[in-house]
């Protein structure tokens, strides 16, 4: 289980998160949206501990900030919005970055099927600096997904935080990233993932959060937060949500878009 | 997911690539006992080969004029200039995974300057001040604390929220330099004749001046210095991603820059202490074996240490023979050949990122 308790973070004077409450279970994949500025990215930064917060997050009941980097990175992944590499490391090199000795099985075989889980089978000997932006985000992720290969662990759940993982993605790849995020969750570990896209975030979120301002404004299941509500007030426009009729994943689709 | 697929790993050049460097630990090993032979046997008295390594184990007594020259002057100046190459090199390779940058280098950003003032400061003002201490130990202690007060405070100006600027780092590594170089200006002002040629000597880089005294003060710090970079590989590794991915994969971050600061400092500070200002090995002999081997520091570190090493006894040794009787400075060869890698450096990485 992760639970996060009146996260509140400020950056300087302005305190961009006002008392954000967050619980997800293992089993799960988590989508946090909102528009650009409303604290998205600073609360997964909260989550995992890379921003001054007050406030609490637990993992698997222990407080994060009471658990050393190393027990950590035992317990989750984190996959970054961008990420720049500054020597020229193989592709392997860089998701074996990722494996610790803490890893169980081999690192070798982890590695080269991370990577052909991501589609870039075959990609270990590239130079990680001269790949596409989108293959770079591929690569990150099978790093991130070699760090947790085994979605549980003797200390429960193992967790990925993904911040805007299909950002930079073409359509196939942004569904396959999606697809590996749910197969991880359906295997036992949980994922919070930050997402610019409202869709997938339905197609593929068990739960959904939607930020304003600093401020959850909707919380719950994808049919519960993607209502014309909701959206027009978080993203300061007229949003008509319809559903996808027959579709088992409660597909929904925001479209007609106005300004107000 | 749970599951490894039975994935058969092709080729893999990046595990290839570290067991190569690996093994390049021998090579060079080799390397530097081959190089300090020659070194040995080399200058106004030859020694033979032979001669060398039945002195070395003892088998046979020299005459007093040989042992003088072998275990005197030969065999420290050795070892010293094998110890600063190692010590400069290193540095300069870990400087290069803190700054995530191949163009940190000691003498280029600044912090053989801090080195040296500490260094000139105790030289000038040591024993004729209060409370600034003279000696054979106080120079090092001097040279380390003016590297490591460089290190740091450049890491401070040139890190926000985690991205180093490279140009703030090398322009803030200018103003110190300057700063150090006009500080030291002041005690040169100060000196008299006799330190005044120390000094020259001593900035032009040399290791003429080697000795059991001084090689026992700087041979710790730098032996130390050593370990510790060679700790730092994957904790180094990481940080190519970043600090916050370091972090995330399990690194003490905070930690891990203060022990690279500290080996910089202590490495860097030590060796310009014994050696004045030798420069580029720093920045020449990590890209070299990166271009070979490969940037996994888990093998970068050492291998930069024992190829620094090798560099160094060759040079110095071509600064005694090039112009016999006399002999050359050493850190005009290492500018004369490092100046234009570092060049070349910078126009292969123009082509890619600018700076």
């Amino acid at each position: 289980m992760l639970e996060a308790s009146d996260i509140r973070v400020a950056f300087g004077r302005r305190e961009v998160l006002h008392g954000v409450d967050l619980r997800a279970a293992p089993g799960t994949v988590t989508c946090i949206v909102g528009p650009n500025g409303s604290g998205k990215t600073t609360l997964l930064r909260a989550l995992t501990g890379d921003v001054t917060f007050t406030g609490s997050v637990t993992i698997n009941a222990r407080d994060t900030s009471r658990l050393r980097a190393w027990e950590l990175a035992a317990l989750r992944a984190v996959l970054p919005q961008a990420a720049t590499l500054s020597f020229p490391f193989t592709v392997e090199e860089v998701v074996r970055i990722g494996l610790r000795a803490g890893t169980e099985g081999d690192h070798a075989e982890i590695a080269a099927a991370a990577l052909g889980r991501v589609g870039l089978a075959g990609y270990g000997d590239r130079d990680y600096q001269v790949l596409s932006g989108g293959e770079q985000q591929r690569v990150q992720l099978a790093r991130v997904l070699a760090q947790v290969w085994h979605p549980v662990s003797r200390n429960g759940a193992r967790w990925m935080f993904l911040d805007e993982p299909v950002s930079s993605l073409d359509l196939g790849h942004q569904l396959d990233v999606m697809r590996i995020a749910r197969d991880f969750a359906e295997a036992g570990g949980g994922v919070v993932a930050v997402m610019h896209d409202l869709n997938l975030s339905a197609m593929f979120g068990h739960q959904m959060l939607c930020l304003s301002e600093g401020r959850i404004i909707a919380a719950g299941s994808p049919e519960a937060v993607m209502t014309d509500a909701t959206l027009s007030r978080a993203y300061g426009c007229r949003v008509r949500v319809n559903a996808v009729p027959g579709d088992q994943a409660a597909f929904i689709l925001p479209h007609a878009v106005q300004p107000i | 997911m749970v599951a490894v697929t039975s994935y058969t790993a092709p080729g893999l050049r990046g595990t290839g690539r570290l067991a190569r460097a690996r093994r390049l630990h021998v090579a060079f090993a080799l390397v530097l006992v081959a190089v300090s032979l020659v070194s040995l046997g080399t200058g106004a008295t030859g020694l033979s080969l032979g001669t060398i390594l039945h002195a070395l184990t003892g088998a046979e007594a020299l005459g007093e004029v040989d042992r003088v020259v072998l275990f005197d002057i030969r065999l420290p100046r050795l070892l010293t200039g094998a110890a600063v190459g190692a010590a400069l090199a290193s540095s300069g390779a870990v400087l290069q995974g803190l700054f995530r940058n191949p163009l940190a280098d000691p003498g280029i950003i600044g912090v053989s300057s801090g080195a040296g003032l500490g260094a000139i400061t105790v030289i000038v003002l040591g024993g004729s001040v209060a409370f600034v201490p003279s000696g054979a130990y106080a120079v090092p202690v001097a040279a380390f604390l003016g590297a490591w007060a460089v290190t740091f405070g450049l890491y401070c100006i040139s890190t926000r929220g985690g991205r180093t600027s490279v140009a703030t780092m090398l322009l803030a590594g200018i103003a110190v330099a300057a700063l150090s170089g006009a500080l030291a200006g002041v005690f040169i002002y100060m000196a008299d004749d006799q330190q005044l040629r120390d000094l020259t000597f001593w900035n032009l880089g040399s290791l003429a001046g080697s000795s059991w005294t001084k090689l026992a003060a700087s041979g710790p710090p730098i032996l130390l210095a050593i370990v510790m970079a060679c700790t730092l590989g994957p904790a180094l590794n990481a940080l190519a991603l970043g600090e916050a991915t370091a972090a995330h994969v399990g690194f003490e971050v905070e930690r891990v820059k203060s022990l690279a600061i500290l080996s910089v400092a202590l490495g860097t500070g030590a060796a310009v202490a014994v050696s004045g200002g030798i420069g580029f090995i720093g920045i020449v002999v990590p890209h070299l074996l990166r271009l070979a081997t490969g940037p996994d520091h888990r093998a970068l570190l050492f291998n930069s240490a024992l190829c620094g090493a090798v560099l160094l006894i060759v040079a110095d040794t071509l600064a005694r023979i090039v112009a016999a009787p006399a002999e050359l400075p050493i850190g005009i060869l290492t500018a004369i050949f490092g100046a234009p890698v570092f060049l070349w450096i910078l126009l292969r990485r123009r082509g890619l990122e600018g700076i």
